[in-house]
C-alpha cells in the first residue's frame, strides 16, 4: 500500500509543478498584455482629447461665423432672428388622407361568361 | 520518573528505631518534591517566554523587513489595476453649459539641453537660433559653453518645431512631455477663463497653474485628481457669449468708445450667461500686464471691466431709491414729488440733465422715465441714510461680488467711509458710490427676479438657490414696469426690441479724474436692462467706457444714444438663441389658403 501511496504523491507533487508553472507564465503575460493595452487606452484616449481640442477649434464661432460668411451665396446662412419663430397655427394642416378602402376592389379580372367580347 | 514515596519505610523504621520524628522526614521529602515541580514549572516557562520572544521578533523583523524592501525598491505603478487612464489629463477641461470645450489640454513637448553631451554646441545655438526667431544665437552659444549641465530652451514646441529640432540631430537636445492648456476658442470668454501657466517644472512633466479668472479660483477643483478629471462646467453659453462679444465689438467701434463690456444674467439662478469685456486677448497668449506708472489699469486688454471695472453707474441706481421708497410705504408710482431744479442743499447745488426743469411736481414713475436727479434726491432724503445704506447692502451694492473668478474679491465697490445727507443724495442717483457692472446686474436681477436676492455665480446650476427676499413682489413688479416706461416713452427708447418688451434704465457718469473732480468729455454709459417686462428671465447691463456718437450735428455722450442702442441689439441677437419666444402678433393663416396646396 505505502509504495502506491508514494508514487500517488510524487505524481501529485510533480503535476501541481507543472500547472504552477504554467500559471506563473500566464499571469505574467496577462500582466504584459495589461500593460500594453493600458499604454494603447493612454495613447487612445491622448488622441481623443486631442480630437476633441481639435474639433472644438475647428467650431470656434469665430471660424464659423467666417466660412457662413465666405459660403453665403451657397448655404445662405445668417443669424437667428426673432423674425423666425413661429406659431404652430401659422403651418398648413396636412393634406387629407385618403379614406380606408372597405369595397372589395377586383384585383385580378374575372370573366363573365354572358357577355359579349369583341 | 520514579516517584520516591513520602514515607519510606525503611527509613521510618530506622528513624522511629533511633526514636525521632518521622514527621520530618516526610516534611523533608516533600520539599525535595515540591523543587522538582519548581524546576520543571520554570523550565516550561522559559521555553514559553522564549517561544513568544522568538515569535516577536520573528513578526517584527518580518515587518521591518518588508517595509526596508519596499523603501529602497523603485516605485511602481501597479500593473494589474485597472485604473490608471485618468492619471494622464492632468488638469480638468472647462466647458460650457452645454458641455462645449472652452479649455482643454494638449500634449506637447518641452525642449532641454544637457550641453555638456552636446557634439557641437556652435552649430546647435546656430540652427536653433534659425528654428526660433526669439532667441538669440550668441547668447545661447555663450550659455552652451559655459560648463552648465542643463539648461531649458523651450517650455513648449509645436509639432513642426519638434521635428526642426529633431533634424538637428544632436544628443544634447533632450525634449520632455508637457501638458499645455489650450482655449480653443481663441479670445472668446477669455476674461472669464483668465490662463494657465507652469509652476513646478521637472523633465517628465510640469504642473500646470492657473494665473487669472476661473482658471486660478477654481485651481484647486481643477487640479483634485479625486474628480478623475470630469469637467467643470461654467454657466457661459458659448453661442450667446460669441453673439454678445460680436454685437458689442461692432457697438463699441461704431459709438468710438475705448472699452466696452456686457454682462447677461439669468434672473432665476444667477448664472452669468455671457460676461464679455472689451479690448480682450487671447489666454493662449496672454499678454503681459502693463507696468508703467501713469499707465490706468482699465489700459490693459487684462482688465475685466464686467468684474474689476469699479465705476459710478449713474442713473441706472435711481430704480433702487424709488424701489425702497415704495418697499417702505412712502410712495407709490402716482405720488407726486417735488422735482423743481435746481436743488439747493448746504452748499451744493443739484441739477439736472442739461439745465431741464421736470418740475414742479413729478410723478414717481416720470421721476424714473425723465430720469430726473431732483426728484430722486427727494424720495432718498424721505428713506434717510442709514435704511438707503442697509438697502444697498442687500443688494450687494458694498461687497465683493461672490462671483468664481480670482478678480472678483478684489474688486470691492468704492463707497465713501461718511455718509452724510449729500452723500445720500448723490448716492441715490449713483454718485459718489461706485460699483462693477456685476454688482449692477445682480442687483437688477433681484428686481427682475421679483424681489428675491440673486446671487450671481460663474457655475452651471441647475436648481436657482434660496435667496433673501429684500423687497415684495408687488414692489419689484412696480419697478419693473416703471423700467418698461422708461423704454417705450423715457430715455432708452432706442432700446426697444420687437417682440422682447425691454425694460431697462439709462445712467451716464462723469469719469473722475486722477487729480480730483470729473472729466468734462469723458463719460460711462451705462444701459441695464431685463427682459422680457412682463415675465423677466434675463438681465443684461452694457456699459461703454468713453463714448461718443457723432452722427448728429454735434457729439452726444448720453447712454440713451450710445449704450442703448447696442444693447438692443445684443438683445435682439441673443435672445432667440436663449429661446426665448418673441410676443409679436401674427394672423393665423387662413384655413383655405392652408389646405390650398392639397390637390
Amino acid at each position: 500500500m505505502r509504495p502506491v501511496l508514494f508514487i500517488v504523491i510524487f505524481a501529485s507533487m510533480i503535476g501541481l509543478g507543472f500547472w504552477a508553472y504554467r500559471e506563473n507564465y500566464a499571469t505574467k503575460d496577462a500582466l504584459d498584455r495589461v500593460e500594453t493595452l493600458q499604454s494603447e487606452i493612454a495613447t487612445l484616449r491622448e488622441a481623443l482629447a486631442l480630437q476633441r481640442a481639435e474639433w472644438a477649434y475647428l467650431n470656434r464661432p469665430d471660424r464659423l461665423r467666417a466660412l457662413a460668411e465666405a459660403n453665403f451665396d451657397r448655404l445662405g446662412l445668417l443669424p437667428l432672428e426673432p423674425t423666425q419663430f413661429g406659431e404652430v397655427a401659422q403651418i398648413a394642416n396636412p393634406a387629407a388622407k385618403l379614406p380606408f378602402i372597405t369595397n372589395p376592389v377586383d384585383v385580378i379580372g374575372t370573366q363573365q361568361p354572358e357577355q359579349d367580347f369583341p | 520518573m520514579t516517584r520516591t514515596p513520602l514515607r519510606p519505610l525503611a527509613r521510618i523504621l530506622s528513624a522511629r528505631a533511633a526514636g525521632e520524628n518521622p514527621d520530618v522526614i516526610e516534611r523533608e521529602n516533600l520539599a525535595e518534591r515540591h523543587e522538582v515541580i519548581r524546576d520543571r514549572a520554570r523550565a516550561r516557562a522559559e521555553g514559553r517566554l522564549m517561544f513568544l520572544g522568538l515569535f516577536f521578533f520573528l513578526a517584527f523583523s518580518a515587518i521591518g523587513g518588508r517595509m526596508g524592501l519596499l523603501a529602497a525598491t523603485e516605485p511602481m505603478e501597479p500593473k494589474a489595476a485597472a485604473t490608471g487612464a485618468q492619471i494622464l489629463a492632468q488638469r480638468a477641461d472647462i466647458t460650457d453649459r452645454n458641455g462645449r470645450i472652452l479649455a482643454t489640454n494638449m500634449l506637447t513637448h518641452a525642449l532641454y539641453a544637457q550641453p555638456k553631451v552636446m557634439v557641437d554646441p556652435k552649430r546647435v545655438a546656430r540652427e536653433l537660433a534659425a528654428i526660433f526667431p526669439d532667441l538669440d544665437g550668441a547668447a545661447l552659444e555663450q550659455r552652451f559653453t559655459d560648463g552648465r549641465s542643463f539648461l531649458w530652451v523651450r517650455k513648449v514646441l509645436s509639432p513642426e518645431q519638434m521635428q526642426a529640432v529633431h533634424e538637428i540631430g544632436d544628443p544634447g537636445l533632450l525634449f520632455g512631455p508637457r501638458e499645455m492648456r489650450l482655449y480653443p476658442n481663441g479670445r472668446l470668454a477669455a476674461h472669464v477663463l483668465g490662463g494657465a501657466s507652469f509652476g513646478a517644472e521637472g523633465v517628465n512633466s510640469a504642473e500646470v497653474i492657473g494665473t487669472a479668472g476661473v482658471e486660478k479660483a477654481l485651481d484647486a477643483r481643477l487640479r483634485d485628481p479625486a474628480n478623475g478629471g470630469a469637467p467643470v462646467a461654467l454657466s457661459i453659453d458659448l453661442t450667446v457669449q460669441a453673439t454678445t462679444q460680436e454685437v458689442l465689438e461692432a457697438g463699441m467701434k461704431m459709438m468710438n468708445a475705448k472699452g466696452a463690456a456686457a454682462v447677461l444674467l439669468d434672473v432665476a439662478t444667477g448664472e452669468v450667461i455671457s460676461m464679455v469685456s472689451l479690448p480682450d486677448f487671447d489666454p493662449n497668449d496672454r499678454p503681459n500686464p502693463l507696468v508703467t506708472k501713469e499707465a490706468e489699469p482699465g489700459d490693459s486688454p487684462l482688465f475685466n471691466r464686467a468684474v474689476q471695472g469699479v465705476y459710478e453707474l449713474g442713473s441706472t441706481f435711481k430704480i433702487f431709491a424709488v424701489a425702497q421708497a415704495m418697499e417702505l410705504g412712502l410712495v407709490n408710482p402716482e405720488t407726486m414729488v417735488d422735482a423743481n431744479a435746481p436743488m439747493t442743499w448746504g452748499k451744493f447745488k443739484i441739477n439736472e440733465f442739461e439745465g431741464h426743469n421736470y418740475g414742479p411736481l413729478l410723478s414717481v414713475t416720470d421721476v424714473i422715465v425723465k430720469s430726473s436727479n431732483v426728484g430722486t434726491a427727494r424720495i432718498a432724503l424721505q428713506i434717510g441714510g442709514l435704511r438707503q445704506q442697509a438697502f444697498f447692502k442687500s443688494l450687494g451694492l458694498f461687497d465683493a461680488t461672490p462671483i468664481e473668478m480670482v478678480e472678483a474679491p478684489g474688486a470691492k465697490p468704492l463707497v465713501p467711509s461718511r455718509w452724510a445727507d449729500i452723500t445720500t443724495i448723490t448716492a441715490s442717483y449713483g454718485h459718489g458710490v461706485a460699483a462693477s457692472p456685476m454688482h449692477l446686474a445682480a442687483a437688477y436681477a433681484t428686481i427682475a427676479n421679483g424681489g428675491v436676492a440673486v446671487t450671481p455665480t460663474l457655475l452651471r446650476r441647475d436648481v436657482p438657490p434660496a435667496g433673501v427676499r429684500v423687497m415684495s413682489q408687488e414692489v419689484a413688479a412696480d419697478a419693473v414696469s416703471m423700467l418698461r416706461q422708461v423704454v417705450t416713452r423715457g430715455t432708452a427708447s432706442l432700446g426697444e426690441v420687437e417682440g422682447y418688451a425691454v425694460a431697462g434704465k439709462t445712467g451716464t457718469a462723469d469719469k473722475p479724474k486722477r487729480s480730483g473732480g470729473y472729466y468734462k468729455d469723458k463719460v460711462v454709459n451705462t444701459f441695464a436692462s431685463m427682459f422680457p417686462a412682463n415675465d423677466p428671465k434675463y438681465v443684461l447691463i452694457v456699459t461703454l467706457d468713453e463714448p461718443v456718437e457723432t452722427t448728429g450735428p454735434k457729439p452726444r455722450r448720453t447712454a440713451g444714444w450710445t449704450a442703448v442702442p447696442v444693447a438692443a441689439e445684443i438683445i435682439r441677437r441673443t435672445a432667440p438663441l436663449l429661446g426665448l419666444r418673441p410676443e409679436i402678433e401674427f394672423t393665423p393663416v387662413d384655413t383655405v389658403t392652408a389646405v390650398a396646396d392639397e390637390g
